[in-house]
């Protein structure tokens, strides 16, 4: 892999590692992903995508190694890095019991946006994700894939340089998919916005990010642009079988009891 | 905070479902305990006596399951969204004690209707009101920030019930709700002397009922409510991060 002068790096982790008890869910991952780029984190359950996730966005401190998130240390200035990074948990984390509109208040508060400019960028925010006409309903009324939308927006209220999304598709029927998709194209278009994403899904991995990297057990197995991954395991190598090669064999690899549990809770969610 | 806040507006069953245990006490317990005369409660009848300890009580019971809900937001990822803003850690903790102690001055006017309704002689000079709701706040800070420190520790909802059950009878009868200190035996009120929930009820028994006694002083009370909610707020902005990992 080709080393990127440092200050155009968004996301830089060395030797990044979490263990927790006997088990070492994190193993001296190395990352670098340039500004701009939508990267990928793919991997089988509880190969560690959503541990490497954590770490990042400053939920969970690191075993040993370290990372700089937006030009910031995570450990040193979780505060800056916080404030430079939007976050999508994998759960769906928008109130039911709120209107559309009271969610990106919440967040727009949250991030200690300006009094005078909370409104505008609320109606930017639900502009650009579709979400103007529902603003005013409960959240509990909306579709799986508005309420992924609303999240999107609560994420990207304070422009952030950097977006998080774990498993941001999880769940969504196909069209729902794509709509997400095209949001985040747009956002890394208008706004130059860094995205990284984990995702099981193959089509999401080829055909929305520029470069990956397969997690197995902990550890980063290989890192490339999607096409040059499967072209480097011969002709007419599907991302199924670029998956299968570097991720230790396909899904069937079991994930915690509790990963399963919340990934169904959250599709059921969805509905 | 102000979530917490429209949604009690949204949906008050809440409400009117605690709202019901603190009748109970008062109408039941209270009248059949009063017919009794067991327990000298010294000039002021029975009735009175309790009104501030099932005030207490009914703040108590409404906040100590705080947790329940922080684990809930923590399974809906809630929790996460929150730590990975740059929301001060101390802010997040801090606001849900005041969310509570909103709910606390609810459970407050309600049971003044209750105690009102049934011909309790409560204080009505608006200094001792606006010190009750003071006490409600506080007590409800109190046992909410308790509830979100046990959460933070056993970070499921089965854990949490069964030791929130554990913990709050005790709280209750080892205190000066229903009962003077001294017809205690001597290791029960020595439980009750540490029992923070004690000097709420004692503030409260003085603010709340003409003629009521305050034992401890007021300042006294309010000093122990005020260091008991700081320690437990400092260990809370400690754990509370915790949640998301």
């Amino acid at each position: 892999m080709n080393t990127i002068a440092s200050d155009r790096l968004a996301i830089k982790a060395s030797e990044l590692t979490r263990q927790f008890g006997r088990l070492t869910a994190v193993d001296h991952v190395e990352l670098q992903v340039p500004y701009g780029e939508i990267f990928g984190l793919l991997g089988a359950n509880g190969a560690g995508k959503s541990t490497v996730i954590k770490m990042l966005t400053t939920l969970l401190p690191p075993t040993s190694g370290s990372a700089e998130v937006g030009g910031f240390d995570i450990i040193k200035s979780p505060g800056e890095v916080r404030r430079c990074i939007g976050y999508v948990s994998q759960l769906l984390s928008a109130d039911g019991a709120l209107t559309g509109y009271e969610n990106l208040l919440l967040s727009a508060k949250l991030y200690g946006l300006p009094k005078a400019e909370r409104s505008v960028r609320i109606a930017d925010a639900l502009d650009f994700m579709g979400l103007a006409d529902s603003a005013r309903k409960l959240v509990k009324t909306y579709s799986g894939g508005m309420i992924r939308r609303l999240e999107l927006a609560q994420a990207m209220l304070h422009r952030p340089a950097i977006l998080f999304l774990d498993e941001p598709t999880i769940g969504l029927d196909p069209v729902a998919r794509h709509t997400v998709w095209d949001r985040l194209l747009d956002l890394r278009r208008d706004y130059g916005m860094t995205v990284l994403i984990t995702t099981h899904d193959m089509e999401e991995a080829e055909t929305l990010c520029d470069r990956l990297a397969i997690l197995h057990r902990g550890r980063v197995s290989v890192v490339g642009k999607p096409a040059e991954l499967r072209s480097g395991l011969g002709a007419g190598a599907t991302m199924n079988d670029v998956f299968a090669h570097y991720a230790g064999g396909l899904i069937h690899e079991s994930g915690a009891f509790s990963e399963v549990a919340q990934t169904r809770r959250t599709v059921r969610r969805l509905g | 905070m102000e979530v917490e806040l429209i949604k009690l507006v949204r949906d008050p069953t809440e409400l009117i479902s605690r709202a019901v245990q603190p009748v109970l006490w008062l109408v039941v317990f209270g009248q059949v305990l009063a017919q009794v005369r067991g327990i000298h409660t010294g000039h002021l009848s029975y009735l009175a006596f309790i009104t501030p300890g099932i005030l207490a009580q009914s703040i108590l019971f409404s906040s100590i399951f705080y947790g329940i809900a922080i684990i809930w937001e923590r399974d809906l990822g809630v929790v996460h969204k929150l730590l990975a803003s740059p929301a001060r850690r101390s802010s997040l903790v801090f606001g849900k004690a005041v969310a509570a102690g909103f709910r606390g001055i609810v459970q407050t006017l309600v049971i003044y209707l209750i105690a009102l309704a049934m011909q309790v002689s409560i204080r009505l000079d608006p200094l001792a009101i606006v010190a009750v709701l003071g006490c409600a706040m506080l007590g409800s800070g109190i046992f909410a920030t308790f509830s979100l420190i046990i959460a933070c520790i056993v970070k499921t909802r089965e854990r949490f019930m069964g030791i929130g059950q554990l913990l709050t009878m005790p709280m209750f009868f080892a205190s000066n709700a229903i009962y003077p200190l001294d017809i205690m035996p001597g290791w029960l009120r020595v439980i009750a002397q540490i029992n923070p929930l004690t000097y709420l009820i004692d503030a409260l028994r003085g603010l709340v009922i003409t003629g009521g006694e305050n034992i401890y002083g007021y300042g006294v009370d309010f000093a122990v409510m005020l260091t008991v909610f700081a320690v437990l707020l400092l260990v809370a902005v400690r754990l509370y991060p915790t949640l998301a990992e």
